[in-house]
């Protein structure tokens, strides 16, 4: 059992466009608004970065950003873990077809953002952390991982951690070997011993079982179409301020099974 | 932090496959890279490839997990009885309490590539016999290896370029502190692509000439392959080498360019032997990252010697193998692991003139020699950076 104290909440996806408006919309009857999202330009980034940020890029910093926002401390100290089964299929897609042409020319630029850590090299710049940045994947349970691998990170080194999951809908004909219904991304801060802005605290294990859904149509339905919110049901737990457990779907039929007790 | 014994390790590189092949070539001070084109690369190289990897087959349930990559995994698992070690753990602990930590960082592009390249038009889609999630996604080369060795721990894909393969360690030993499992299963692969090949030729970091590191004349990078994997246990060590300590980083600094001031891997080295405690602190050589990048060498030089001072032995054995990105890591831990079980110090390959700017003491001669711990370096884009003190514990 792993216990962490989660500080903060970000969050972006169709109809639940920050973790304000997404715990009034998660725990209401009202059905999502899924408006098209506007373009993101990320605030903490320098110029040179802002304008090479991809949209991948933009939609983690879309949620961590958000997480960040009521954030007291100084995120010069925060170590971060990014969780994405994909990463970029936008940019894949651009380098596969370039390697077609006869002057297989690549650019730079999509060459560095190629990394599955593109999105954490960003964020490390855009806060000056030296601290480590971890990118993890598991397909669609890279939530579940990234959640485990922050509030380990957090427990074992004892600092602060912001979680960033992240997905984007990838362009054709990516789009049809990874289909996803929708982009999304969530953060989450934790800590490993609790603070006056804790909202809660998270208990961890994994096990066995089946997983959690939303309670929602509207909400199952980002749950299932982009693996970045495969937490949603963790998420409305939390918009409840209720204690409760939910259930991630991890690999080779295993769970990780959070308890959430508001603080 | 407590040390961790590694009880069984391996790796395939160009060197060859299993541990004696890579232990033969480090001895005999004998290049695996040559001047040829991978598959139809139009690229004037060296590259380090594997032998064989065309002619491998998966075992028959794992056939949709068929790629390069995934081959070079099947290879590493076969080779030094890795995969019997893996079932002796298994009577141990259970399969459900042995983590899967593997790093990666282009995974298996090479079949997307391929699939790219098979399509009849712009707007086709991709032909029947690509999978995506089993070759091309991250999580593969991690989802076949728990798969491969009937193991059903906590299992992850660690995805931070370079580093990635070195930061497995620090992942599987933080998840072992918190009792997420027993033992872990930590490795990498990366295999040879146009991706890569291309991509570092677009930032003019691919060396037409053999890969120099630390040289005056250094010109950038020559390219391989390779897989490996360590299996670390809480057991006594009863003299087999440890994990004594990590140390991860951040440059925070540029998404391709290290540190100029080597501050991001002075940090992760300094963690690395904080962790080791004072105890660990005698270190016998550094195995540098040392891509031969005029940029990297000279900045992880001068951490070198703020850090550990300029008497301290190390060199880069990219030399040997080429730099193999997402498995560096794992392939510098096995390098280390032969340096400590045999007393062996490999030199810095290819190194006609050392740098007069770099001023460690970069190694020219193959020395056989005590080695008890070794302090081995992996740097990435992103500004990943990890160190690893590999060695016995005090």
């Amino acid at each position: 059992m792993i216990a962490c104290y989660l500080q903060s909440v970000g969050l972006a996806a169709p109809g639940l466009k920050n973790w304000l408006a997404g715990r009034t919309l998660l725990v209401s009857d009202d059905p999502l608004h899924k408006d098209p999202e506007t373009p993101y330009a990320p605030t903490l980034l320098p110029p040179n970065e802002r304008r090479r940020a991809t949209t991948a890029i933009r939609q983690a910093f879309r949620a961590a950003e958000d997480a960040l926002r009521d954030h007291a401390s100084d995120p010069s100290r925060l170590a971060s873990v990014f969780a994405s089964s994909d990463a970029d299929l936008a940019v894949l897609n651009r380098i596969c077809n370039a390697l077609t042409q006869p002057e297989r020319q690549i650019s730079p630029t999509d060459f560095h953002n190629s990394v599955h850590n593109a999105a954490g090299g960003y964020f490390s710049i855009a806060i000056r952390s030296m601290s480590t940045t971890t990118s993890v994947a598991a397909f669609d349970a890279s939530f579940a991982a990234g959640l485990l691998e922050a509030a380990t990170l957090a427990n074992i080194e004892g600092c602060d951690v912001l979680l960033v999951a992240y997905d984007v809908i990838g362009p054709p004909p990516l789009l049809a070997v990874r289909p996803m219904m929708t982009s999304g991304s969530c953060a989450l801060l934790v800590a490993a011993t609790p603070g006056p802005a804790t909202l809660a605290r998270l208990d961890l294990q994994t096990g066995a079982g089946s997983e959690s859904v939303c309670s929602s149509a509207a909400a199952e339905e980002l749950r299932t179409g982009c693996p970045a919110l495969r937490g949603l049901p963790l998420l409305e737990l939390l918009a409840k301020s209720q204690a409760g457990e939910c259930r991630l779907k991890m690999d080779a039929g295993r769970i990780l099974r959070v308890m959430v007790q508001p603080a | 932090m407590k040390p961790l014994t590694i009880s069984a390790y391996t790796a395939v590189s160009a060197a060859g496959r299993g541990r004696a092949a890579l232990l033969s070539a480090l001895r005999d001070g004998r290049t695996c890279l040559e001047r040829k084109a991978f598959d139809d690369a139009q690229l004037d190289c060296f590259i380090g490839e594997v032998a064989g990897v065309a002619a491998h087959t998966l075992p028959a349930p794992w056939r949709d997990w068929d790629c390069r990559n995934n081959r070079l995994v099947d290879m590493a698992l076969r080779s030094d009885g890795f995969e019997v070690a893996i079932a002796a753990a298994i009577a141990l602990y259970g399969p459900d309490r042995i983590g899967v930590f593997m790093g990666t960082s282009t995974s298996g592009v090479r079949q997307t590539e391929l699939a790219f390249a098979a399509r009849a038009s712009d707007d086709s889609n991709l032909p029947d016999w690509y999978n995506y999630r089993t070759t091309q996604s991250t999580y593969s080369v991690a989802d076949f290896t728990r798969s491969r060795l009937g193991l059903t721990g906590v299992t992850v894909a660690i995805a931070a370029a370079c580093a990635s393969s070195a930061k497995v360690f620090a992942s599987a030993a933080r998840a072992i502190a918190a009792g997420t499992c027993d033992a872990a299963v930590v490795g990498g692969a990366d295999s040879l692509c146009l991706t890569t090949l291309y991509g570092f030729n677009s930032l003019q970091l691919v060396s037409a000439d053999i890969c120099r590191p630390a040289d005056t004349d250094r010109k950038g990078l020559s390219l391989g392959e390779a897989a490996g994997f360590a299996l670390l246990e809480r057991s006594p060590s009863d003299g087999r080498p440890a994990l004594l300590g990590y140390g991860e980083s951040s440059d925070a600094f540029h998404m391709s360019q290290p540190r100029p001031d080597g501050a991001g891997a002075m940090r992760a080295m300094s963690l690395a032997i904080e962790r080791a405690g004072p105890g660990n602190a005698v270190i016998d050589y550094v195995n540098l990252h040392g891509t031969a990048t005029p940029a990297n060498d000279l900045a992880e030089a001068g951490a070198v010697v703020e850090l550990l001072g300029r008497e301290m032995p190390c060199s880069s054995t990219k030399g040997w193998t080429g730099h193999t990105l997402g498995a560096a890591g794992i392939l510098e831990a096995v390098i280390a692991c032969l340096a400590v079980e045999h007393g062996v110090i490999p030199m810095s390959l290819n190194t006609l003139t050392v740098d007069p700017a770099i001023k460690a003491n970069i190694v020219r001669e193959t020395r056989s020699v005590q080695v008890r711990r070794v302090l081995s370096n992996s740097f990435g884009f992103g500004g990943a950076n990890c160190s690893l003190l590999i060695g016995r514990s005090a």
